[in-house]
């Protein structure tokens, strides 16, 4: 940390002790943040016989990539997944993001007459919902999600919160003088939209854009509602068929016989699939430094002064 | 910051101006309501159009040739059957128990947690530091909850798991076979729902932290004010707002927990159902796995009724306290 990071004119602080204290406090549950993931990192690396041995370690004592190789050569499963998700994150994000962005431009302004009536009717779904159950069955038997990519994108495109969050971030950071003055140069409403709000409120944009990229990698509960067909599978529904088919074959050993046991030796090993959790985390930690750069700005100035 | 600009909806949203017809609205203003158009068909379909499909938990639903709705109106009434069923069996309260009072846990834990550390994050010298801290605890947002069952598997795999192999072997403590233990669970589901959310509910105090006027710290400090009094009696009253809001937020989803939290990190455990099932496990278990759709919508239509009573009542009971300080 060099010299100019810290602020020594700064009178008003708490005193040297307490500033060891809280940063040790402060690294040590950063610390605990980070290490689990480790784990599993070094798993994956692992020589799948020392995994059996020794257990889970930090340091993998026989270090090989094996497992990585294995789930690109011989599961073209995890390779189809990978493309799911991909497909669907990349056309949920750029979707949702404009559908949220261009509603939170009319609620913004403050001469639409039926401004508070669409915030109402947004606000509303934050209030009260159909519950999972009718939810569910509007998706398959109205909107014909079952095997449909759509059934992973749809659900997710509009997030009242985050909406909210776009109206306040425009109503803070682009001024009304901006946009009238637009008006007067005889821009219309799409136009300044796209020329002045949007690139104004790119940080909030981003932050709500990196929130929704997060949900669409991360969703596994849209594709165990709707998705039968493997093809369709994304990763981290993927991951969860695993868990769950490994889990029953375990439990069920005794009943199944022999059986259990070739299946089971089937199964992607241990490692590989620590492997697989690992490429499923991958392109979400990538984004992270461009969250960093964004989020305090974005989300929270919006949020937060209303 | 003021204290009325927290809410989500503001007292003078309102404002008076000549009125014309909607027609006439629609006319001149016709590029945003084109804005709003995709918006409101998504939320049409998505959210309002289950909330006419709750009907089902009144309903002895069956399908009959043609459209969903069709079937809906064709299927006979039942009353309130689904609900005495699924209010007769001894494990409902057992459900809804769990729903309460994990939520309840989790909103007292989190928000000290995360108010305590944001403090923290703005007090310490090095913004540089502080920045890295941040990043470190937002990690684990970013992971979805699969990832975390394969993280939590890795620690408490009774033959392969860190804490059997490594911790316990090292003080000499018997493996413990944590996938069937009830009683570590309560803890487990704590301490897993605090890592996965500190960091970020952590993030959004600190920004109204940050957004406090500095000039209230200067004068305090001339008054003779100790840093520590200044984070009692500034920084903790600024933020307040805030943190009712987001109380409030927890408060209204009090009746809904997240299905991967409970479901996929025991992985599905059924010796572990009654203190890791909550409603949602309940409803998406009897829905999918039973397929048995009176009782789950019965389920569902409670949570959903209970839980929106709650956030009003909540946001009564904030406002009574301060006129400003509700969400609408």
């Amino acid at each position: 940390m060099g010299k100019k990071d810290i602020d020594f004119n700064r009178l008003n602080n708490i005193s040297k002790k307490s500033n060891v204290v809280l940063n040790i406090i402060l690294a040590v549950y950063g610390f605990l943040c980070v290490v689990p993931l480790l784990l599993i990192i070094s798993a994956s690396l692992t020589d799948e016989k020392m995994l059996a041995i020794k257990g889970y370690r930090f340091i993998p004592e026989a270090v090989t990539t094996y497992a990585y190789k294995y789930i690109i050569t011989n599961t073209p499963q995890v390779v189809t997944a990978y493309g799911i998700t991909i497909l669907v994150t990349l056309v949920g994000t750029v979707l949702g993001v404009l559908v949220m962005a261009l509603y939170a431009f009319p609620i913004s302004r403050p001469d639409f007459k039926y401004k508070n009536f669409f915030t109402i009717f947004l606000v509303f779904t934050m209030l009260f919902n159909g519950g999972m159950v009718s939810t569910y069955l509007i998706g398959v038997n109205v909107l014909h999600f079952k095997d449909n990519l759509w059934g992973l994108i749809f659900p997710y495109l509009m997030n009242a919160f985050w909406v909210i969050i776009l109206r306040t971030f425009y109503k803070t950071n682009i001024p009304d003088s901006l946009i009238e003055s637009a008006k007067i140069d005889g821009a219309s409403d799409f136009t300044t939209f796209f020329k002045i709000v949007f690139p104004l409120a790119l940080p909030g944009i981003a932050t709500i854009a990196l929130f929704a990229m997060v949900q669409y990698w991360n969703d596994w509960f849209l594709a165990s509602l709707y998705i039968n067909n493997p093809n369709l599978a994304p990763l981290q529904y993927l991951l969860y068929q695993l868990q769950t088919s490994m889990q029953y074959l375990l439990q069920n050993s005794g009943n199944i016989g022999g059986r259990a046991g070739d299946v089971l030796a089937k199964m992607p090993s241990e490692s590989a699939r620590m492997a697989m959790v690992i490429i499923g985390v991958g392109p979400v930690i990538l984004t992270f430094p461009l969250f960093q750069k964004y989020f305090v700005k974005g989300l929270t100035v919006g949020a937060i002064k209303g | 910051m003021s204290k009325d600009s927290v809410g989500i909806l503001k007292r003078n949203d309102i404002d008076i101006k000549p009125s014309h017809g909607f027609w006439y609205e629609l006319v001149k203003n016709k590029a945003l309501f084109l804005m709003l158009l995709p918006g409101v068909l998504v939320l049409l379909f998505n959210n309002y159009l289950p909330m006419f499909g709750i009907v089902v938990a009144f309903k002895d639903f069956r399908f009959y040739d043609g459209s969903f709705f069709s079937s809906l109106l064709k299927s006979d009434w039942s009353g309130l059957r689904n609900f005495t069923y699924m209010f007769s069996s001894p494990d409902a309260f057992v459900f809804i128990r769990n729903t309460i009072l994990y939520n309840l846990a989790f909103i007292i834990t989190c928000t000290i947690i995360a108010i305590a550390f944001a403090i923290m994050l703005n007090e310490i010298y090095s913004r540089k530091l502080s920045k890295l801290y941040q990043s470190a605890m937002f990690l684990p947002y970013f992971l979805s909850w699969i990832v975390f069952s394969y993280l939590v598997y890795a620690f408490l795999s009774p033959d392969k798991g860190y804490v059997n192999m490594s911790i316990l072997k090292f003080v000499g403590v018997k493996p413990v076979f944590w996938y069937s233990e009830l009683k570590y669970w309560p803890w487990i589901i704590m301490i897993v729902n605090a890592w996965h959310w500190v960091g970020n509910n952590c993030i959004i105090f600190l920004a109204s932290i940050i957004s406090i006027d500095q000039e209230m710290y200067e004068a305090a400090r001339i008054d003779g004010a100790s840093r520590w009094e200044q984070i009692v009696h500034i920084t903790i009253p600024q933020i307040m707002p805030v943190i009712i809001v987001m109380t409030l937020i927890f408060v209204g989803r009090i009746f809904n927990t997240d299905l991967g939290l409970f479901m996929i990190v025991p992985r599905s455990s059924g010796i572990l159902a009654p203190v890791t099932w909550t409603l949602d496990v309940y409803v998406y278990n009897t829905l999918l796995r039973n397929g048995d759709i009176g009782m789950s919508s019965a389920a569902a239509l409670f949570q959903s009724v209970v839980g929106f009573i709650t956030i009003l009542a909540a946001n009564y009971a904030v406002k009574k306290i301060d006129r400003d300080a509700g969400m609408w």
